[in-house]
């Protein structure tokens, strides 16, 4: 057996999902946030707010493994993230980028394409499970036949929410995914996140965003960040 | 035993530079703004060869393995520089990387060569060793430096695609692996196409050489199918190993993309 965890023990009752304690960023000299510590339990919907260039997004890329911790630990289902293996917990908790990138290629293809890795070895892409999620937010079986370079900024988005909401994390870390979308795609993406945190009890999302109304209706509770 | 070819004098050079001075006339003429960078590089081709040709004589004469080896070593490391100074961008210790490659990669494939294919006596022998170590440096630095820049280039412009797949759960091979194969595929294309054309459209400049020095046709043509395949080998290992190694440096083994580490320069892009 390695040493990095892939399959976690069952967590004890009441273990938070992420726990965050002592995370501090610096940007070239400047402290962004400092001693930020939170946890996160399941079925929680957690805002992350905070001034534009106050770190949200460092901070989404750090909880995702993306950028290295300066202080702090940040612990997945009771392991810290240094003894995990990163493809496995990413599978686990994932980040949905400001600006995701699609492949070339029909929808369904791109939907299908991360199956491949070796992190999500035994499991399947579904496309009965695409089309329940489509029907959700009023799309038809055509919508994955479409070229992804041909489709707007709004249904890109959507793909790339669809891509990640497939693959069955139990943590999505959301970063303006509504932002420059117009107010039925926002809709959609609104949508499609509350089908996923429904379909299991042990899920749970941060959200940052810019719309006050929009935090308002997705989330229970925030965290602040460059609070200080 | 007299020459099997004709030995030039300073005249038969001279003569020779006249038919670039009616270039220089004709650029001057027409303000073409060709002169000066022709004027420069004509004089550097002269004076760069000269002295080669000077250092050459020297080592070819003591006939010792550690000068050879030592001016080996010397146009291996400046084929490892070079290499790196044609590429747009760097990470810390892309030098060290590009020198390794092209050491390992070259030394091994001119080696064995030297030692199991052509069996030369002693190995040392420097009418060998030079001119065919020198033909797969040139070329493996051709490799070793398209496949580095498309690798770095790949990075920076596709960051958010290889973070995007690295979020979905790939690890950082997967998340590279296209990427790779690009490189590779990029190093590999000029000795690819080289190797084409041969002889149809372009005559090897090897075997030029060889055929003017006297050597029958059949000969020189089995020489310049040996050093392609010694270049194709070199070139390929040179850009495999290269992008390894800027695969190992830019991706770290935690999975993430470190392109903080990446830094355009400015102005060197295509620079010879």
């Amino acid at each position: 057996m390695a040493t990095s965890a892939t399959d976690p023990p069952p967590r004890p009752a009441g273990e938070p999902l992420l726990a965050a304690a002592g995370l501090r960023r610096t940007v070239e000299d400047r402290v962004l946030y400092d001693d930020l510590t939170f946890t996160v339990a399941s079925g929680e919907r957690v805002a992350v707010r905070g001034p534009s260039g106050s770190g949200k997004t460092l901070l989404l890329r750090s909880l995702a493994g993306l950028e290295p911790l300066e202080t702090g630990r940040v612990v997945l289902l009771g392991i810290e993230q240094s003894a995990w293996s990163m493809p496995a917990y990413r599978r686990r908790l994932m980040l949905l980028p400001q600006r995701p990138s699609l492949p070339e290629g029909p929808v369904d293809r791109a939907l299908a394409a991360p199956f491949a890795f070796r992190a999500h070895a035994g499991r399947r892409y579904d496309p009965s499970a695409a089309r329940a999620y489509l029907e959700r937010v009023g799309r038809t079986t055509a919508f994955l036949e479409k070229e992804t370079g041909r489709l707007s900024g709004g249904e890109q988005q959507l793909t790339a929410l669809l891509r990640v909401l497939l693959l069955e994390p139990q943590i999505l870390l959301l970063d303006e995914p509504t932002a420059s979308l117009d107010a039925d795609a926002a809709e959609a993406v609104e949508a499609l996140v509350a089908a996923w945190l429904e379909r299991a009890d042990d899920r749970a999302y941060l959200w940052t965003s810019h719309d006050a109304a929009q935090i308002e209706r997705v989330s229970s509770r925030s965290v602040e960040v460059g609070a200080r | 035993m007299p020459a099997a070819y004709l030995t030039l004098g300073p005249v038969q050079l001279a003569l020779a530079a006249v038919l670039l001075l009616v270039n220089l006339g004709l650029s001057a003429w027409l303000r073409l703004g060709l002169a000066r960078s022709l004027l420069v590089a004509a004089t550097r081709m002269v004076v760069q060869l000269l002295l080669v040709g000077l250092v050459l004589q020297f080592v070819f004469a003591l006939n010792r393995p550690l000068p050879v080896l030592g001016i080996a070593l010397v146009m291996a490391a400046l084929a490892g520089v070079a290499a790196v100074n044609r590429t747009r961008r760097r990470f810390p210790g892309v030098m060290w990387d590009s020198l390794l490659t092209v050491v390992t990669a070259a030394f091994l494939v001119t080696g064995a060569s030297l030692l199991g294919i052509l069996r030369v006596r002693p190995w040392f022998e420097a009418q060998y060793a030079i001119p065919l170590l020198g033909m797969v440096l040139g070329n493996t630095l051709n490799g070793i430096s398209l496949a580095l820049d498309r690798f770095m280039e790949g990075v920076a412009d596709g960051r958010e695609a290889i973070e995007s797949r690295l979020a979905l759960g790939a690890s950082r091979w997967e998340a590279a692996h296209g990427l790779v194969r690009e490189s590779l595929r990029t190093g590999m294309i000029p000795t690819i196409n080289a190797m084409m054309v041969m002889g149809v459209v372009s005559l090897p400049g090897m075997m030029t050489g060889q055929i003017l020095a006297g050597a029958a046709p059949t000969d020189a043509v089995r020489y310049q199918i040996v050093i392609m395949f010694m270049i194709a080998s070199a070139t390929a290992l040179g850009a495999l190993g290269v992008t390894l190694l800027a695969f190992r440096a830019l991706f770290d083994a935690r999975d993430r993309l470190r392109s903080e580490r990446l830094r355009r320069v400015g102005g060197g892009a295509g620079r010879r």
